[in-house]
């Protein structure tokens, strides 16, 4: 009895520990990033190093601004050619899709998602660059960069859309064709809006995988730390640039490349608390109907 | 009540060891223990040819060689995380004191891939094409075509000797497409018509071609003759003065046995 009771009591303080390190190696992590970032913001000034154009390291310049605008531009135009598909397809998965057809596709789209980023870099480098540089420039590029953005965030909009979709309570469906809405009208008016929040929150969580992504970005985005003057020409992104020279980096160089980081990861709490935040309020709207 | 005599006993064998080895050592035959060296990926292949041939000779010695680049050697070194820290470039004022050892030297190559009719480059048009002052091969003799420059990230201690060796106080074009390893230089030289980059000249292949700079081909003898313009030095690191299996190995490194072995992987010997 008394050898139960210590099993149960002991278990439970060895959670409460296990979820305490979590906690800890959290924290550890933020106040390292920050306390390693903290010689260069001062050397560098926040603004120079926020809104500075030039990086240089080897002549002390320190401007990310062209990082900056790399993760953007590459994580918005991956955005604008993988949510019309993702979204696409998770209806075509949810709703019209035979259940022969479905049973394939599903579990292809679920692989898609663990394939490791590296592997996308290296096809993107082998396919896509060429087919790039056909059209103009060294096709290391922008317009490379956000082919193979797209294509990994996809896997995670169809999933969680298809998800959200199906989600929807069977009565909202049946009620519009009973009033005789066609099967378009339907998924039209009533499915896409009532999964609304899933399908932004997968859209969001696709954009965090998108702006935290390095390998395939190194691979493929030609790396240059200036602000692309078009879809062909080179550019780097935050994760790229600290991925990239974080190995050879020393001093204030790599001091810099943990305020990247700082940045980096400030926007990327920033996008999941959009998410969490948009499943949260669909989940207590859906509470309420 | 038993733990003093076995105590006893694995004292008197570690005793016997103890002399056993200082024995072996006195007949400085059988050397064992173990080095590690790392840092630059341009010293790597040589350090790690030099290691396994010391290896061969001492079978009870382990030598570890990593990459990491040069920056990572001279950390390393200066920290003791390696017991030799390997450089492809000279140390300056900002970096650690530590005993430099010369390896070896290494011309650095200015590469296109092997259908660019352009043979040969001067330094200056090196200079401008790196600094972005020249983007057309047109004005280099070339076709008409937009140039695509490859260099190192920064950091790189063959970005950082190509900086100081050729570009002297110009700056490389931020246009520049940056690449993290010589492999991957290599690999996108070779794969596109318009590119030019750099790397170790022990690391040419027939995927790439080095260009003539002021009309001297880009080989193994004219950098060791000096008529080559973009030789570099390649260091190994250490601490302190060496002593003990670490003195072994570089004394073998330096050593016309090593040297021999620096000249079989394309760089050039020093002794």
């Amino acid at each position: 009895m008394r050898a139960r009771y210590l099993i149960d009591r002991s278990s439970r303080t060895l959670l409460l520990v296990c979820a305490f390190l979590t906690l800890v190696v959290l924290a550890a992590i933020a106040v390292y990033t920050f306390m390693f970032a903290l010689p260069a913001i001062r050397e560098v000034g926040l603004w120079h190093f926020l809104f500075g154009k030039v990086w240089r390291p080897e002549s002390g310049l320190y401007g990310i601004l062209p990082m900056i605008v790399g993760s953007v531009v590459v994580t918005l135009g991956a955005l604008i050619l993988a949510v019309p598909l993702g979204i696409g397809c998770a209806i075509l998965l949810a709703e019209v899709a035979p259940q022969r057809v479905r049973q394939f596709l599903r579990p292809a789209v679920e692989l898609l998602v663990g394939i490791p980023s590296v592997v996308y870099g290296l096809v993107g480098l082998v396919i896509v660059v060429p087919l790039v540089r056909r059209i103009e420039g060294p096709g290391l590029s922008v317009a490379a960069g956000i082919i193979v953005l797209a294509v990994m965030i996809l896997p995670t909009i169809v999933s969680i859309s298809e998800d959200s979709i199906r989600a929807v309570p069977k009565s909202h469906k049946e009620g519009a064709l009973a009033l005789g809405a066609t099967h378009w009208q339907t998924i039209w008016r009533v499915l896409l809006p009532s999964a609304r929040s899933g399908i932004v929150a997968s859209v969001v969580l696709g954009m965090g995988r998108a702006i935290g992504e390095a390998m395939a970005m190194i691979m493929v985005l030609g790396m240059a730390p200036r602000i692309p003057s078009s879809l062909f020409s080179p550019a780097s992104t935050l994760a790229g640039m600290i991925a990239a020279e974080a190995p050879e980096a020393s001093g204030v160089h790599r001091s810099a490349l943990f305020a990247m980081s700082v940045v980096l990861f400030l926007l990327i709490i920033v996008i999941n608390g959009v998410a969490l935040a948009i499943m949260r309020r669909g989940s207590r709207a859906q509470g309420i109907s | 009540m038993s733990i003093r005599p076995s105590r006893s006993w694995i004292i008197l064998v570690l005793a016997g060891v103890l002399a056993l080895s200082l024995v072996l050592v006195g007949c400085g035959k059988q050397l064992s223990g173990s080095v590690s060296v790392g840092g630059s990926t341009t010293v790597q292949p040589l350090a790690q040819a030099l290691a396994d041939a010391f290896q061969q000779k001492h079978t009870d010695v382990g030598i570890t060689v990593a990459g990491g680049g040069t920056a990572a050697g001279i950390k390393g070194a200066n920290e003791g995380t390696f017991d030799i820290g390997a450089a492809s470039r000279d140390l300056t004022t900002g970096d650690p004191a530590l005993v430099t050892h010369l390896l070896a030297k290494d011309g650095i190559g200015i590469i296109t891939s092997p259908g660019n009719p352009v043979t040969g480059l001067t330094k200056a048009q090196v200079v401008s094409i790196f600094s972005g002052a020249i983007t057309n091969w047109r004005d280099v003799g070339g076709p008409n075509h937009a140039i695509d420059v490859f260099v190192r990230e920064s950091g790189s201690g063959t970005r950082t000797a190509f900086q100081e060796l050729v570009m002297g106080s110009e700056n490389i074009t931020s246009s520049a497409l940056q690449q993290t390893s010589s492999g991957g230089i290599r690999q996108a030289v070779a794969g596109d018509p318009n590119a030019i980059g750099f790397e170790s000249l022990a690391y040419l292949d027939s995927s790439i071609k080095a260009l003539d700079i002021d009309g001297v081909p880009a080989t193994q003898e004219t950098a060791k003759d000096g008529t080559y313009p973009i030789v570099r030095p390649l260091y190994f690191l250490t601490k302190e003065q060496p002593t003990g299996l670490v003195k072994d190995f570089i004394d073998f490194c330096q050593s016309v046995e090593g040297q021999q072995i620096v000249e079989d992987n394309g760089y050039i010997a020093v002794k």
